[in-house]
């Protein structure tokens, strides 16, 4: 029980360090993605540099985007929750040997 | 750590592919004589995957006021030993590449080197040597986890910089430069994927307080 209680807090804290940056005053800015400011910093290193290759496919907009992403999350999640699922129910048989 | 398609010279996108072309491999070998030799561990590999796909699909937001995510490797690679992991990793940025247009194909050898290479080793080294030091379980999964996540993202920093090197302060400008943009932000969010992977490695145990048994968990123990 004790360290169900040590996972809460763990979980927890872990909500607090991603929703501090929007919620605390004095922080903020435009929480745009690394990987663009990256892609930016490039470009303005080097405003000559053309891209020698595109993606194949680009989701056609920000909400097919959000959707594939979605999916990439909930299938993650789908799997580690129904693994978690069966390592506790197996326990639980193995309990009462 | 995505460095976007056609943003490295060909030179760069060739050599990164060479690098990590082995560890792929290597990989796929392991991970065949992993499920071979114990059949009870592929729920487990398939947790450890499962863990990349849903933390590099979360884009965070970071004191630093942009967002980036975490990388997830570390919890695999505890368990099964960082070989594993570069091939969990390679399909996660396949995915990324192929379907949401987030990295690429040309730069899937560099992204695979920090992510799915660098990252999970540094965590398997962490782990070993702070279980070594004594650290409780606990401890050492959240140090493997949160320093193995912004290692990738120190190697991503370097990869930039020896592509697009400063002008005037040279490669080591260039890897302050891009380490401010991508290293400085993952620090909290290192810290918050370490704490996770300690929740989700209990959970994953079964029984409550039981992370000590990561062979049980990774098949050996059975």
């Amino acid at each position: 029980m004790m360290a169900n209680t040590r996972s809460w807090w763990l979980l927890a804290a872990t909500a607090a360090i991603v929703a501090a940056p929007l919620a605390l005053p004095g922080l903020g800015g435009t929480f745009k993605g690394s990987d663009d400011l990256g892609t930016e910093a490039i470009l303005a290193a080097r405003p000559d540099y053309k891209p020698w290759a595109r993606p194949l496919w680009t989701p056609p907009s920000d909400e097919v985007e959000s959707l594939l992403f979605a999916l990439q999350a909930a299938l993650g999640a789908g799997i580690l929750g129904y693994v978690i699922g069966r390592r506790h129910g197996a326990k639980r048989v193995g309990d009462t040997r | 750590m995505h460095i976007m398609e056609g943003y490295l010279p060909a030179s760069h996108a060739a050599g990164w592919f060479a690098a990590s072309a082995p560890f792929v491999i290597a990989g796929a070998t392991r991970l065949k004589r992993i499920v071979t030799l114990r059949p009870q561990a592929k729920m487990m590999l398939a947790a450890a995957g499962a863990f990349t796909f849903v933390l590099s699909a979360l884009k965070m937001p970071s004191v630093t006021g942009s967002c980036s995510h975490p990388t997830g490797t570390g919890l695999g690679a505890v368990v099964f030993g960082p070989a594993v992991m570069a091939v969990m990793g390679t399909i996660v940025l396949l995915f990324q590449a192929l379907l949401l247009a987030h990295g690429g194909l040309t730069t899937l050898g560099a992204n695979v080197f920090s992510m799915a290479i660098v990252g999970p080793w540094v965590s398997w080294a962490v782990w070993r040597g702070t279980a070594k030091l004594g650290a409780s379980t606990a401890i050492a999964v959240f140090l493997a986890a949160a320093l193995g996540d912004l290692a990738t993202y120190a190697t991503t920093s370097v990869q930039l910089a020896l592509a697009y090197p400063d002008p005037a302060s040279g490669i080591i400008g260039a890897v302050a430069k891009f380490g401010s943009i991508y290293a400085v932000t993952q620090i909290p969010l290192a810290i918050a994927e370490g704490l996770l992977t300690v929740a989700v490695m209990n959970a994953l145990s079964g029984r409550a307080g039981a992370i000590d048994e990561i062979q049980e968990l990774s098949g050996e123990g059975q």
